[in-house]
């Protein structure tokens, strides 16, 4: 038995069947961020206070350079979701809603795509 | 659009938000700094890689006071969105609503994150 009305129906209303995966991508990413904050503050300090060759050796260890890039991927993930709420709470004209949204996660996914190879390049010098 | 005056109940614009509601707030406006942030970082992996004086030039840059007090709020606004968040994460499992639990809980919010902030510097 369908209830749904035509005009929903011709509208395209109804369930999309994917209405946790933001909920629970949103809790993923941040539990997994606690401990990768402190990362990022770790790499502030460097930032500020080391030589250049210390700033590359520090990011270019085995294992800093698997938290740099879990870091990069689990953060612009968690900022591209919730950046997605925000716009869908505040614009409501439909088509500037959808396509702000495409905007904004293709341009975090550019970033992240280049965060990414840049520390691999970094670990090169390394 | 209104023809007539008639009472609205209580909104966003008229009552005063409780700490609570503030709280929340700046919950939202911490991560969209954050994620605005994010591309900074980007900015600084490729400065890091053109090699030592594009490094030298960035710190000198990061030097400056205004920048550096701008740095440390940045970090304030990280510490709080983090321990906000956990608070959310607390609310999935269903404990932590009641109204003086609410109160209490921000304000240790608030003092945790700068606590946080101090031990960083």
């Amino acid at each position: 038995m369908n209830y749904q009305t035509p005009l929903a129906k011709v509208k395209g209303l109804g369930s999309a069947k994917a209405g946790t995966g933001h909920f629970w991508m949103q809790r993923i990413t941040a539990i997994t961020l606690i401990p990768l904050s402190l990362w990022m503050v770790a790499f502030t300090e460097q930032l500020l206070n080391a030589s250049h060759q210390e700033m590359v050796a520090w990011l270019s260890g085995p294992i800093d350079i698997v938290l740099a890039l879990a870091w990069v991927i689990a953060a612009f993930y968690h900022a591209s979701l919730g950046l997605q709420v925000v716009i869908e709470d505040y614009v409501h004209s439909e088509w500037i809603k959808i396509s702000s949204i495409w905007l904004m996660k293709l341009t975090f996914l550019f970033f992240a795509i280049a965060a990414i190879v840049a520390i691999f390049r970094i670990s090169m010098i390394g | 659009m209104i023809k007539h005056k008639r009472p609205l109940s209580p909104h966003l614009m008229i009552y005063r938000l409780p700490l609570t509601g503030i709280v929340s707030i700046t919950h939202r406006m911490t991560g969209v700094v954050l994620a605005m942030g994010l591309i900074v970082y980007v900015a600084s992996f490729f400065i890091i890689l053109q090699g030592n004086e594009a490094f030298l030039e960035l710190q000198s840059f990061l030097d400056y006071t205004i920048i550096r007090i701008g740095i440390w709020f940045f970090v304030y606004a990280l510490f709080f969105h983090l321990v906000h968040g956990m608070r959310h994460l607390i609310w999935d499992v269903g404990t932590g609503f009641d109204k003086d639990d609410m109160d209490r809980n921000a304000i240790i919010e608030l003092a945790l994150s700068f606590v946080l902030t101090l031990i960083c510097y």
